[in-house]
């Protein structure tokens, strides 16, 4: 019975966020369908980006770039 | 521990009941009649007399894809088949007044369109994606019902559709 309380605590925990969750009916997608919604929605900035972080890090893909830092460029 | 579990059970349905993965039911069916427009407050003239014609009332935005590609296609269709009785309504369910004007000024169309501006109608149908249209026959009920716009395919479909209410 000790741990009773404590669980109680863990399922709030791991319960509440989800009562947040609602979902979002197709009529209501005109803000989502925004330009600035997407994830991309500056090309060129991306493109500098990702030459900083790809010649002064050497840290390349995982955006759907090939490579993966072998230094060669 | 039997009340712990009847906690549990609780706290899943009680409380996490409005999340999860819910297939969006369509609540309008085939063989309903289509809810009165007008105590929707849409924004437009929705045609006065529309007795003993075919009707097909398309729910639309300016920021969907297909919707684009079905504004030619419902053109088309009005034109082929108003003549023998079919009227075409869009309902745009756009908040912003300005995108629906923008995209008819860039898709214009000779058939009505409307604005569910407080988005009742289509609350109240509940439809599954958009665009989504409905096709009602001669006597008001929802005949077929179309979820997004497939090109080439949908247009067939409605034509053989159309075809089939207005020969009765």
């Amino acid at each position: 019975m000790k741990t009773r309380p404590l669980l109680a605590l863990a399922l709030a925990i791991g319960v509440l966020p989800t009562v947040g969750c609602q979902q979002v009916k197709p009529w209501q997608r005109g803000a989502l369908a925004e330009p600035i919604m997407s994830a991309d929605f500056d090309p060129i900035g991306t493109q500098q980006n990702e030459h900083i972080f790809f010649s002064r890090e050497a840290a390349s893909g995982g955006r759907g770039v090939g490579g993966g830092g072998c230094g060669c460029n | 521990m039997p009340t712990l579990r009847l906690d549990l059970l609780a706290l899943l349905t009680g409380l996490g009941g409005g999340a999860g993965p819910r297939r969006p039911a369509a609540g309008l069916k085939a063989g309903d009649a289509f809810p009165e427009p007008r105590a929707a407050g849409l924004e437009g003239d929705w045609p006065a007399d529309l007795k003993g014609k075919v009707v097909l009332v398309d729910f639309w935005a300016s920021w969907c894809g297909p919707c684009k590609q079905s504004f030619p296609v419902m053109e088309e269709l009005r034109k082929k088949y108003g003549p023998r009785g079919l009227v075409i309504i869009a309902i745009s369910v756009d908040q912003n007044k300005k995108d629906m004007a923008d995209f008819l000024k860039r898709s214009p169309v000779s058939f009505t369109v409307v604005r569910d501006a407080g988005q009742k109608l289509v609350t109240q149908v509940d439809v599954a994606a958009m665009p989504t249209s409905f096709l009602l026959d001669r006597q008001g009920k929802v005949r077929f019902i179309h979820t997004g716009f497939r090109g080439v395919e949908t247009r067939k479909e409605y034509e053989r559709q159309i075809e089939s209410l207005l020969g009765k």
